[in-house]
Parts: C-alpha cells; sequence; structure tokens
C-alpha cells in the first residue's frame, strides 16, 4: 500500500496550515463569503441543511488499519460517533464545528489522509476498482495509476476554478465494478497488440440531470503519455466548457455541444503541443508507487476445516454464497463487508465497527481495507481458513448481513434527511425496502439485483445505473419518487429507462415488491437475472407489474 | 492607483509601454503590450509574441479559473516576456498563477485593503510543495 513520503507529509501539514488561515483570513474580513466559498469546498467543507459536513477521500478506495482507526477517533471526538461512506470512495462527517475542521484535517494528516478536492469545480478524488490486486479477473493493479493521478491533480495550478467538478475512475479489470462510462474521464487498463501496457481513454460521462456515458477518444493511449493526455483533455474542457449555466457546465455536455471529433482534435492539438513538457520525471515516480503496491506476502494453508465448517453452518454458508468473491490466489476470498444491515442507514458505520473491520483486516486480511462505491467495506485478501472467525466477528459487530449485490444492497445518496440539494428522502425508501424483501425472505431468489436511489435530480445514488433506479422528486410539496429500469454501470453500461407516472413515497415500496416479485413469475430460469430479464422481455411487462395493469399469481 | 505584485510583495507598475486590446493587434509596435481576456484565444497572438513585451491576461472573476490555461498556453507558443494576471485574483490563487507562467498579478488598491501584502508573500513559496513540479522535472 502506498505511504506518504516526506514530500506529501509535508504538502498535507502546509494544505492544513493554509485552510486554518483561511477560516482565520474569512472571520477577519479579508476573504469575503463568496472567496471563501471555493477554499473551503476544495477542502472538502459544505454547508449542508443543519450543519456543515465533512467530506474525507480515501483515494481509490484503499485504507489501512490505523487509518480506519483514525477515522473512527474522529467521528467520537468530532462528531456523533459514526461516519458515512458514498458513492465516491470518501467518507462523511455530517456534523463537525467550522472551528474543529483545522485540527480534523491535521489528525488526518497524522495517518496520511486528507480531504483536498473532495468537492469544488476541480479534479476530484480518483476512484478505483475496489477489488484491485486481489480480483482473479485483473489485468493490473489501477491503484498505482491512481495515486500517480492523485499526485498530479492535488492543487493542480491550471485546474482549480474549472467550469464544474471533474472526475475521473480507473479500472484494471475487463469487468468494470468502477462505473468508468459514468465519469468525466473514464480509464481502462489494457495492453495493444505488441503486449504493450497502457489505457483505452473514455471522456464525458456523467449522470446527474443529463446522463450520459462516456464515448472511447483514444482505444490506446500508450502509458508513459497518461498524464500530459489528461492535462490535455482538462485544457481543452478548462477553455471550452460552458460557465453561464451550472447545469450545462460539465465535460459532458462540452463533449456534446462541440461533438467528440472537435474536442478530441482540440485535445490532440494540446497534447502534440505539450507533451514534450514530460521528460519522464513522472514515470520515475509511477515506478516508485508501483513498488510500494507490492501484494502482501500469501501463505499457502489447508482449507478442509473452512469447507467442513461451510458445510454445517447454513447461515454461514448463505454469506459466503453471496459475500465472498474470487481471489487471484488460491485458497483466498475477497470478503465483502456489507453495511446495508436491514433497516440501516446504508453506509453508514458506527465507531466501534470501524475499529472492528480495522482489527479483522490487521489479524485477518494483510492490513488492507477497501471501501467501494456501492458503500460496503472489503477486505481485499482473506484465507479462507480464517473465514469463520472473521465471520463470526463481524456478526457481533452487526456487520454480517448476508445481502451484497443483493435487492438490500441498495446504494442512497444523504437524501432529505441531509443535503441541502435533496428534494426528498432517499434513507427511508432504502430502509424500508431493505425491511419489506427481509419480511418477505425472497432476495437469495431474486439473486443479483442492484438499486439505487437519488433523492434529487443530481443523481448522487446512482440511480441511472441501477437495475431499478429511484429518483425522488418534489412535486408541488409532496415527495414523489420516479421509477427507471435497465441501468448497467458495468462494462455493459446502459442508461436507466424511465417508466411512467411516479409514485408517492407511501408506494414507492409496494411498487418496487410488485416489481420484484413480477420478475420472478417472467424470469426464463433461476439463472436468468432481473437485467436480463429487462433486456430479453423489454419494458412492457414490468411497467404492467409496476402499475399493477398486470397481476402476478401471488397478487390475486 | 493599480499595485503589483510580485514574489517581493506590493510594487507600483513600471512598464513603461503602451497595453493595447486585442482588437488592435494589427497596431502593435516593439515593446508594447497586449490584453486578453478569459473568452479570447491566445493563438491569435501567435505571429507578434515576439515583439510584445507584456500580456495582460483578465480575470474578472476569481472563480473563472480559464486565464490560468491562457498562461500555460502562451508559454507553450514561446512566448518569454512578462505575463499578468490582473483583476480578482486571490491571494490564495497567487501560487497558481505563477506556477502556470504568470510573473505578477494586478491588483486595485480595494483589494490590497481586504488582502495586505502579507497574505500574498505568504504564498511567495509557490516553488515548495509542489505535485507537478516534481511530476514534470
Amino acid at each position: 500500500m502506498y505511504k506518504y513520503n516526506e514530500f506529501d507529509e509535508a504538502f498535507v501539514r502546509e494544505r492544513v496550515r493554509q485552510f486554518r488561515t483561511q477560516v482565520e483570513r474569512r472571520i477577519d474580513g479579508s476573504l469575503t463569503e463568496e472567496e471563501f466559498r471555493p477554499l473551503r469546498l476544495m477542502n472538502g467543507l459544505y454547508l449542508q441543511l443543519h450543519a456543515y459536513m465533512l467530506r474525507v477521500a480515501i483515494p481509490y478506495g484503499t485504507l489501512n488499519p490505523d487509518q480506519m482507526r483514525q477515522l473512527a477517533m474522529i467521528a467520537e471526538r468530532w462528531d456523533r460517533g459514526y461516519g458515512h461512506f458514498t458513492t465516491r470512495q470518501n467518507i462523511q462527517f455530517n456534523w463537525p464545528r467550522l472551528k474543529d475542521v483545522p485540527d480534523i484535517l491535521d489528525a488526518l494528516a497524522d495517518v496520511g489522509m486528507h480531504a483536498i478536492q473532495t468537492s469544488g469545480n476541480c479534479v476530484r478524488n480518483v476512484t478505483a476498482d475496489h477489488f484491485a490486486a486481489a480480483a482473479a479477473d485483473e489485468i493490473a493493479d489501477p491503484r498505482p495509476v491512481a495515486e500517480l493521478l492523485r499526485e498530479w491533480s492535488t492543487d493542480h495550478p491550471e485546474f482549480q476554478f474549472l467550469p464544474r467538478k471533474f472526475k475521473i475512475a480507473i479500472t484494471g479489470s475487463p469487468n468494470d465494478r468502477a462505473v468508468t462510462r459514468a465519469h468525466d474521464i473514464g480509464l481502462r487498463m489494457v495492453r495493444n497488440e505488441a503486449g504493450e501496457p497502457g489505457f483505452e481513454v473514455l471522456v464525458g460521462g456523467g449522470l446527474g440531470r443529463t446522463p450520459m456515458l462516456a464515448q472511447v477518444i483514444r482505444d490506446f493511449l500508450p502509458k508513459a503519455d497518461l498524464l500530459p493526455y489528461i492535462e490535455a483533455i482538462l485544457g481543452a474542457y478548462n477553455l471550452k466548457g460552458r460557465r453561464d449555466n451550472k447545469y450545462k457546465a460539465r465535460i459532458k455536455i462540452t463533449v456534446f455541444e462541440n461533438g467528440l471529433d472537435a474536442f478530441k482534435a482540440d485535445v490532440e492539438e494540446r497534447f502534440a503541443r505539450l507533451r514534450s513538457q514530460w521528460t519522464g520525471a513522472d514515470q520515475e515516480i509511477l515506478a516508485e508507487i508501483e513498488a510500494q503496491f507490492a501484494p502482501p506476502a500469501f501463505r499457502n494453508a489447508p482449507v478442509d476445516a473452512y469447507e467442513a465448517f461451510r458445510a454445517g453452518n447454513g447461515v454461514f454458508r448463505a454469506w459466503t454464497d453471496v459475500n465472498l468473491h474470487p481471489h487471484k490466489v488460491d485458497g483466498y476470498a475477497i470478503v465483502s463487508i456489507s453495511l446495508k444491515k436491514h433497516g440501516a442507514t446504508p453506509g453508514d458505520a458506527t465507531a466501534d465497527q470501524m475499529r472492528v473491520m480495522a482489527d479483522l483486516a490487521e489479524r485477518y486480511g494483510h492490513g488492507e481495507l477497501r471501501i467501494s462505491h456501492e458503500q460496503n467495506v472489503i477486505l481485499p485478501h482473506v484465507h479462507k481458513s480464517d473465514l469463520p472467525a472473521v465471520w463470526a466477528a463481524l456478526r457481533e459487530a452487526e456487520l454480517a448481513t448476508a445481502n451484497i449485490g443483493l435487492v438490500s444492497d441498495i446504494i442512497a445518496c444523504p437524501g432529505m434527511d441531509y443535503c441541502a440539494l435533496a428534494t426528498a428522502r432517499s434513507i427511508p425508501i432504502a430502509q424500508q425496502i431493505a425491511t419489506r424483501f427481509e419480511e418477505l425472505k425472497v432476495e437469495h431468489e431474486v439473486g443479483p439485483l442492484k438499486i439505487k436511489i437519488s433523492g434529487c435530480i443530481n443523481a448522487c445514488g446512482h440511480h441511472h445505473v441501477g437495475h431499478i433506479g429511484i429518483l425522488g422528486l418534489d412535486r408541488a410539496g409532496v415527495e414523489n419518487y420516479q421509477v427507471t429500469l435497465g441501468g448497467d454501470g458495468t462494462e455493459t453500461a446502459a442508461i436507466g429507462e424511465k417508466m411512467g407516472p411516479g409514485f408517492p413515497a407511501e408506494e414507492i415500496v409496494g411498487a418496487v415488491e410488485r416489481l420484484v416479485l413480477g420478475y420472478l413469475e417472467v424470469r426464463r430460469d433461476a439463472e436468468e437475472t432481473f437485467l436480463e430479464a429487462f433486456r430479453r422481455l423489454g419494458p412492457e411487462p414490468f411497467k404492467g407489474f409496476l402499475y399493477g395493469t398486470e397481476e402476478t399469481a401471488d397478487a390475486a | 492607483m493599480a499595485i503589483i505584485v510580485t514574489d517581493t510583495g506590493f510594487a507600483v507598475d513600471d512598464f513603461p509601454g503602451v497595453i493595447r486590446p486585442l482588437a488592435e493587434l494589427g497596431e502593435i509596435q516593439e515593446g508594447d503590450g497586449v490584453e486578453i481576456g478569459p473568452a479570447d484565444d491566445p493563438r491569435a497572438l501567435v505571429g507578434v509574441l515576439g515583439q510584445v513585451a507584456l500580456v495582460r491576461v483578465r480575470f474578472p472573476a476569481f472563480n473563472d479559473g480559464r486565464g490560468f490555461s491562457h498562461a500555460r498556453d502562451l508559454r507553450s507558443f514561446g512566448f518569454h516576456g512578462r505575463l499578468r494576471a490582473v483583476g480578482h485574483v486571490l491571494a490564495d490563487q497567487y501560487a497558481m498563477a505563477r506556477r502556470v507562467g504568470f510573473d505578477e498579478v494586478e491588483i486595485d488598491e480595494g483589494l490590497a485593503a481586504r488582502q495586505p501584502e502579507g497574505q500574498w508573500l505568504s504564498r511567495a513559496n509557490w516553488r515548495d510543495h509542489y505535485y507537478q513540479g516534481r511530476l514534470r522535472a
């Protein structure tokens, strides 16, 4: 894992010092509120509905146990004892006081963390596949490149005042778990015909009120050209992106309005002009970063006891069936820890739970934790012989819910319970859906199904790429929930199709229930997932379930 | 009166030449300055950059970052003269301005009163803590 060098350490300390003086200068009038706002935002500090919110970056979703324990300490000392993991590999503290924020930032710096550029019109926290360096299907570990991008984007002098925020995601696996096509820039690590490493570069994706999937701007970019090419894209966007209307300011609109070809011509001209400024120092730094991501010392041990325990314990077996993912090393598994206990707030973890996960990572997980964009925590390297002990400890901490990838593993934005932009509540809807399916006892039968809920049109809950997407709107002062179906955030990405009229809060859970039970009726067999059935049958039968025009057998 | 900010603090404007708007490009004489705004294309200056002694890049609003790309571009076109950011630029942006190639920042008396010299001097260490400098070295 990456460990801060002296430069990184000095940088974050200096940045905290600067922010401390910015807070003082706001108070003494040197900075107006308008001037202070972007400065606090680029240090992760928002003003929310009830209080300030501090968004802390977890670059490429990777944490060590000491960092997780520090998050627990911050939650207890300066917040209300919990934190909220977000859909962009950040953690949010919802109740910090402004005067404490510089101290919180210093506490983060103590463990090599920061809140830099988690907000503002700049390059945000770079996200990556949460199964990086562990998944059996991976070509290369994306995290060293993500770290290089973190360093490059941090305090980049040209790109701190872009037309709008800018998000980059990277995957090293053909199975896209990083939602690259919904990002301003998506990077896929590939090899060309000669076997040389490089990137497929995608540009112009995004969700929000105008969802668009990113398009390929370069099908093969040599590895050493990455930073100059990304810089060329950002430069073209900085100059061409619209600044007259914040809803048309993202790069997806710039690419759409200019056309990909014209935008690409601009990028290529800049790239050709600026490439020679890069003489290879970045590649030397990348090589040093790569060395820090060397794999842990995996062990070779028997798994008989695990198999025997699994055969004898149905609850454990159910958990291993859905919460494990194949590891590239024999005898190992990737463990997903669900932060979606039925009825709980998706993505929340208490300080005690954080410490339990940190201890487990230290004792059984080669000292690594990951945060997924699906708001769960991952132990990427656990030997199967340790799984019974890990599971037992998770159960005691109420962290052993066996629902990864199922109906109740819902992504939800904070919604009207916290967010000033929200037009409807998200968390209570997620809680009610999860609780309802727990009562029905059908989620294991239903199988893989991604429900994603956003409490406003800005789509932080990624509803456009949910198999079932739910968008909460305000209709004349009443919350109304619109349903989209068939969205997909993976390598087969698709924007969900909008169904008919929305549902009031008290009817949306029933509508989702009819939809899911209806799917069980029409699927070809137990192997056909909800998304596959939707793609085969089209929206009509599903509309029927939603609006009750097509009766299901049970409903009669 | 305008105040010129450099790494050594506040000073008066000592540029002796005429500063022309981009529209008067045809009348540029050796040693003149020229001014561009955020929406202008600095590529228009490529043919005359050898004669121009100063380019002044306007920042009508501190949160419009186009001027930073203009500075970077002008340097990439081979402009070695004086490069000045003018307008609503914050002390907090001084390091950014220097890093993209500006030599100095021009502010008015109101801004200078609100953000006095010390606040600018505290960012005169812009060569330190500079990730992009390391990556490009």
